[in-house]
């Protein structure tokens, strides 16, 4: 074996140049393939990264929710969902495996801002959630993609009167002063139809909310919202909406639909003084990997309980995850595809030359004693050679830009999100992308000197011996 | 050639180590065929320097060739070294040329990525020998043709007169039954080849080793104990004497 290797390396270095322009090529694909995969993964790890922080990995809701229940959350509220969190909590498989387990509310409704010179009202799609297990929610980060979020302190558990909304519903409620919000566009003059159009309904919302006056109450001087929506009995109820500040959400219908408010604000809202549910409960595990070991858990013990729920993934709950990565994927298999066939073909034609170069030499060691797999053999090593040293030198180069960008603090706007976040390439620590990437390349190296080194294998001596 | 007489030497059949019996060889180039040998018969002993002498194209390098299983006989039955060779398959084939047979080309044929030393030693990892033993008796060979300072040297920095000491002493390390030289000093200058004649003879002699050895040069005629003449594919004479 270390004779065959060199013998191959002596032979690669005869036609130095050739086998460096080979190598060279074998090279550029492992540093397109390695820098395209690390900003692929990172993509991945972002977005990833992004719901998981949103919506964890996994949600419990009652079943049906998932295809029926948006149109009427109140309807799939998840009944003793105290009961449910404890059983999951206390679950010797799932308990170690959890990072973040809390509730959540849907809801949805009319949204209005009766409280100055502008009056609008807006339709909204709510979630009532825990401030204190949002933040840590957001702090989410098993890959390491630097895209945290501190707390800001927009949504506290103290203040169960106190919400976020999405930066064009505050836009076009007219928040954009009282919030002192930058880059947002003042609302236009209402025009007189409108005007008289939304008097009846201000009356009725500021009717129903000084009926409801005992539940909440509105900071005086802090921006506020009036939030109408319908109860599981389908009753009209109203709460005041402390606005604690604006967030963009990175897709329009979103930002002017959002609001974030406390869970038991939102329970109050469609639940009254009935029976307080959740519409789902959010599973933020540790490791992404555990994603499949804890559904499962999950579906036992619904199934042993009996309790009529179901389990989603995130990549179900929003489906332009699973979009994006298909896309990405593609490129980078469409990318890899277009590499390999030129490391082949690279190869192919340098082997293919050096077995018509050294015939003579191939005769000679066939009369020698040379077996004819042998001679195969030593084919198929010079190009296993030159695909090992090219894929290494192109993987070492890829290893130094990646250093390079992540040093370098660029940033870059994924689809979806509405905050620039760090560019990196994840190639330190990806070891399946590295290896993937360097093995593939040698072995297309290899297979590609399989078909000069069978035409090497095959010649006659006598024919060998006679060329020239 | 000059006639010789023919004389068929009582040979015991335990000694002959290259037997052919009515042997051809026809060449086919697309339609046409080329007889190349044609009814060959012969025995070749052991310990023996017998020469292949003919004019270029008379048959010489096919036959070495066929003693040198690197090449099948159309028709007709050949024994090297006891063996039948038509029975052994390629890997087979390769082996016992390994084993049994030393090539000596007219152009050298050395590995060029490979030293003096290496070149030499190359046979010996063929068959499997020892590291240490393969040292030893590539050092010895080296001393043997006198290029123990060229030990080193890639066959580009060698002379033609160098590289055919170290394809004679590839040929021989491995200690074979038989040694086959295609014109051995075709390319190199008078006192050069006759130089490597010499050195030939020498460990020939010391080896005790059958050396079969194709020329078309005459002069070179009074160095073999054994002669073949060859013109269109037959062997038109047969004498011994020489040397031996």
């Amino acid at each position: 074996m270390k004779a065959l290797f060199t013998i191959a390396s002596r032979n690669i270095l005869r036609n130095r140049r050739r086998s460096l322009m080979t190598g060279s090529a074998v090279a550029a694909g492992a540093l397109a393939t390695l820098l395209f995969g690390g900003y692929v993964s990172y993509i991945f790890a972002g977005l990833e990264t992004g719901n998981v922080q949103r919506n964890g990995h996994l949600t419990v809701f009652r079943a049906g929710y998932f295809l029926f229940g948006s149109g009427n959350p109140a309807a799939y509220g998840i009944d003793h969902y105290r009961d449910v969190i404890s059983l999951i909590r206390q679950d010797p498989v799932l308990s170690p495996l959890i990072n973040v387990l809390t509730p959540t509310q849907s809801l949805m409704g009319i949204a209005g801002n009766f409280s100055g010179e502008t009056e609008a009202s807006k339709t909204f799609i709510g979630e009532g959630l825990i401030p204190s297990d949002r933040d840590r929610m957001r702090r989410w980060d098993e890959f390491a993609t630097g895209v945290t979020n501190p707390p800001d302190g927009r949504l506290s558990d103290s203040d169960p009167t106190r919400g976020l909304i999405g930066f064009g519903l505050a836009r076009i409620l007219g928040l954009c002063t009282p919030l002192a919000l930058q880059n947002c566009a003042p609302i236009p003059r209402p025009v007189e139809t409108a005007e008289a159009k939304s008097a009846p309904i201000r009356e009725d919302v500021r009717e129903l909310s000084d009926r409801e006056a005992g539940g909440t109450q509105a900071t005086p001087s802090a921006p506020h919202l009036e939030i109408l929506s319908a109860t599981a009995g389908g009753a009209p109820n109203v709460v005041t909406l402390n606005v604690g500040g604006a967030e963009p959400q990175g897709i329009k219908e979103l930002d002017d639909n959002f609001i974030a408010m406390p869970l038991s604000l939102a329970q109050q809202l469609v639940y009254g003084r009935g029976e307080h549910k959740a519409t789902g409960i959010v599973i933020q595990l540790r490791r992404s990997e555990d994603m499949l070991k804890a559904r499962a858990r999950l579906n036992t013990l619904i199934r042993d309980h009996d309790l009529g729920l179901e389990v989603r993934d995130f990549g179900e709950l929003a489906p332009f995850y699973g979009q994006a990565v298909k896309l990405f994927s593609a490129i980078f298999l469409f990318i890899s595809l277009v590499m390999g066939i030129i490391v082949l073909f690279a190869v192919v034609n340098t082997m293919t030359m050096n077995v018509m170069e050294r015939t003579n030499e191939i005769g000679t060691s066939r009369a020698l004693g040379v077996l004819r797999r042998d001679i195969r053999r030593q084919f198929v090593a010079e190009g296993w050679l030159i695909g090992a040293i090219g894929a290494s030198a192109g993987s070492a180069l890829a290893f130094l830009i990646a250093a390079a960008v992540n040093h370098a603090g660029l940033t870059w706007l994924p689809p979806g999100n509405a905050n620039p976040v760090p560019l990196r390439l994840a190639i330190d620590g990806n070891f399946a992308l590295v290896i993937g990437a360097w093995a593939g390349l040698v072995l297309i190296a290899t297979i590609a000197a399989l078909l000069p080194a069978n035409t090497a294998a095959r010649l006659t001596i006598v024919d060998a011996l006679r060329h020239i | 050639m000059n006639s010789v007489a023919l004389i068929t030497p009582a040979i015991n059949p335990e000694t002959v180590v290259v037997r052919l019996r009515d042997v051809a060889k026809t060449y086919k180039a697309g339609s046409i065929e080329v007889p190349a040998l044609r009814d060959v018969s012969l025995e070749i002993a052991a310990n023996r320097f017998s020469m292949l002498i003919g004019k270029s194209g008379s048959g010489k390098t096919t036959l070495l060739n066929l003693i040198g299983c690197i090449d099948e006989p159309t028709s007709g039955s050949l024994e090297v070294c006891g063996q039948d060779v038509a029975a052994l398959g390629d890997d087979a084939l390769s082996t016992f040329r390994a084993r049994n047979i030393g090539f000596i080309f007219q152009n050298f044929s050395l590995i060029p990525v490979l030293s003096a030393f290496e070149n030499i030693e190359y046979p010996l990892l063929l068959i499997g020998t020892p590291a240490s033993e393969r040292r030893d008796r590539t050092l010895a060979m080296l001393r043997a043709v006198g290029l123990e300072e060229q030990a080193g040297q890639r066959p580009n920095e060698l002379s033609g007169g160098q590289k055919q000491r170290v394809a004679i002493a590839r040929a021989l390390v491995k200690e074979p039954q038989v040694v086959l030289a295609d014109e051995p000093t075709a390319n190199l200058d008078t006192v050069t080849g006759a130089a490597i004649i010499d050195l030939m003879r020498r460990v020939q002699a010391q080896l005790q080793t059958t050396f079969i050895f194709a020329t078309h040069d005459p002069q070179l005629m009074s160095h073999a104990d054994e002669l073949f003449a060859i013109s269109d594919g037959q062997i038109v004479n047969h004498k011994t004497g020489g040397h031996q």
